[in-house]
């Protein structure tokens, strides 16, 4: 400490140290290394333990199968829901004025601070035998938990808030100059969205949905709790993870997790792309 | 928020069509996909009495649960802020081959879906893992299936939170500041600790708080590696899931309720360290 402060030149205090500089750098790539990558090792490590046959018969099994195809239903059905609410929101907060609106962008966070497990009991109680709906729904002979619309319903509420959060800063951020362009040459208030507004923001939204699929393919607590893990019903792949691990199928397990794991390595892809536009 | 607009201005807005539209879409969705169903969990909670939503939460599992998610999420929440200001120092200070790719698989735990982060991370932490195996021959302590192993999968989940808020802040932070302090003839450690740590302050807290709140509701990366031994390694998400699975209802949303309200101060509590960190801003 002495040298440093009798040398400001040669150690100026806005620099640290080259032994400072290397032991954090040496504690941050490690720390990434050992807590980041070897978990992501670890799975195609596993899931390849009986060579690329065993890798591929995992997944060809009936009931890998029935859990990927349930999943791309629930995420296929979940996404488009948040993407029409993520549009419809960014629209009525970015563009006009009204009150109660912070309000209003906290609530649409909120389904983030509420535990997965929570988010399915929430449908459990309404949708459930004894829920609040529960003797309706039994009179009309309609499933919904321990089926695939409560796991629809859980998957809207964990992924609810990822479309509208990316677009409400970025059209906040565009403003509504070239709207009202449009406008005043006469176009009409659908062909201004299509034509104006949805091509400015489409890297966004495209980042929005991505991250919004991401999530609605891996949910795992929430599902959990309002699917019943019905095999080759209602399964969906991370719920497959799970049956298939405490099986002791440890490759089938690592097999169809390493599907999820190279959706999310796809995710990271976009999102460093996004990043850098 | 309307008042603060002039009228002429406010009025020239609502030249765009669409304001009912959108807005009615939004309140309705919201309402159906998460309001009435929160709703519904506290009206459900509050209709069992004081007497009986005390003797639930006090019931010694519940308790035990409560004690390890709180204490758990605490210390990794803490060992997040450091790694994690650590980690965002690097990327914004240092230049070094990789750093793009470091930047990018911060963002992992994020990406990866929670259960198959759970079964990962107990494949390497178990006693015959490639980290567990090493960690147990040095220092004989299991990870797997012990609140070591809860500890280690939540310090897991949550290590973007501090990287990702401390990061922006500190890109901001003006050299300047570190170069007046040093002119003034401070130390390097003197100007860490009186310039550079208080202006980071908010946002290391604000990572602190997410990393906390998310830690708490936690299922899927902690359900593998804890063993889920009722008053052990039972974390409060995972008591839900067994009070569900043997059908009580009751003592399910009460814990939930609970939780709920937990989540909601953190949220509050978030709120409230970002505009701190804001108004810090905007004063430099």
């Amino acid at each position: 400490m002495e040298a440093t402060r009798s040398i400001p030149i040669s150690h100026p205090a806005t620099r640290d140290p080259w032994t400072v500089r290397a032991l954090l750098l040496i504690l941050a790539v490690g720390f990434a290394i050992l807590f980041l990558l070897v978990p992501l090792f670890a799975v195609f490590f596993e899931a390849f333990q009986k060579g690329f046959t065993g890798y591929l018969e995992a997944l060809q099994k009936p009931a890998a199968q029935s859990a990927i195809q349930l999943t791309l239903l629930v995420a296929g059905i979940a996404v488009p829901a948040n993407l029409i609410f993520g549009i419809a929101a960014s629209w009525a907060i970015a563009k006009f004025d009204f009150p109660g609106k912070t309000v209003l962008i906290s609530l649409i966070d909120l389904p983030f601070s509420v535990s997965p497990v929570t988010a399915g009991l929430v449908f459990v109680l309404l949708f459930g035998a004894r829920g609040w709906f529960g003797p309706l729904l039994s009179a009309w002979n309609i499933k919904i938990i321990f089926a695939v619309p409560g796991i629809v319903l859980a998957t809207i509420f964990v992924t609810f808030p990822f479309v509208a959060r990316e677009l409400i800063p970025l059209l906040q951020a565009q403003g509504s100059d070239e709207e009202q362009a449009a406008l005043s040459l006469g176009a009409n208030g659908w062909q201004t969205f299509w034509r104006i507004t949805l091509p400015k923001a489409r890297w966004g939204i495209l980042y929005g949905v991505i991250l919004c699929n991401a999530r609605a393919m891996g949910e795992f607590g929430a599902v959990s709790v309002v699917s019943g893990h019905i095999r080759g019903l209602t399964n969906t792949i991370p719920l497959h993870v799970e049956v298939l691990y405490n099986d002791y199928d440890y490759v089938g397990a690592f097999a169809v997790a390493s599907l999820l794991t190279l959706l999310a390595l796809f995710t990271l892809l976009i999102k460093s792309l996004a990043t850098r536009l | 928020m309307t008042q603060s607009v002039p009228f002429n201005l406010w009025w020239r807005r609502q030249i765009l069509p669409g304001f009912g539209l959108s807005l009615g879409f939004t309140l309705v969705y919201l309402s159906l996909i998460v309001l009435i169903p929160l709703i519904a969990l506290f009206m459900k909670a509050s209709g069992i009495g004081v007497e009986g939503f005390v003797r639930i939460i006090l019931s010694p599992r519940v308790l035990a649960a409560f004690q390890l998610s709180f204490s758990v999420s605490f210390y990794a929440a803490l060992v997040n802020v450091l790694l994690g200001t650590i980690l965002a120092w690097v990327l914004v200070r240092y230049r070094f081959p990789g750093r793009g790719l470091l930047d990018a698989i911060v963002d992992f735990p994020f990406a990866l879906p929670t259960a198959v982060a759970g079964i990962a991370l107990t494949a390497i932490y178990a006693s015959n893992g490639w980290l567990g195996g090493p960690i147990q021959a040095l220092t004989g302590w299991k990870l797997t299936f012990t609140p070591l192993g809860i500890f280690l999968a939540l310090v897991f989940v949550g290590f973007p939170f501090v990287v990702r808020t401390v990061q922006p802040v500190l890109a901001d932070l003006d050299v300047e500041f570190e170069e007046a302090a040093a002119s003034l003839g401070a130390s390097r450690l003197q100007t860490i600790f009186r310039v550079v740590i208080p202006e980071l302050l908010p946002a290391a807290l604000t990572g602190f708080t997410l990393t906390f709140a998310r830690a708490l509701g936690e299922y899927g990366s902690v359900v593998f590696i804890s063993g889920n031994m009722p008053m052990k390694t039972e974390i409060v998400p995972l008591l839900i899931m067994m009070e569900l699975d043997q059908f009580h209802y009751t003592e399910a949303t009460v814990i939930a309720a609970l939780m709920l309200v937990v989540s909601l101060v953190l949220l509050f509590l978030i709120n409230g360290l970002q505009r701190w960190g804001k108004l810090r801003g905007h004063r430099a």
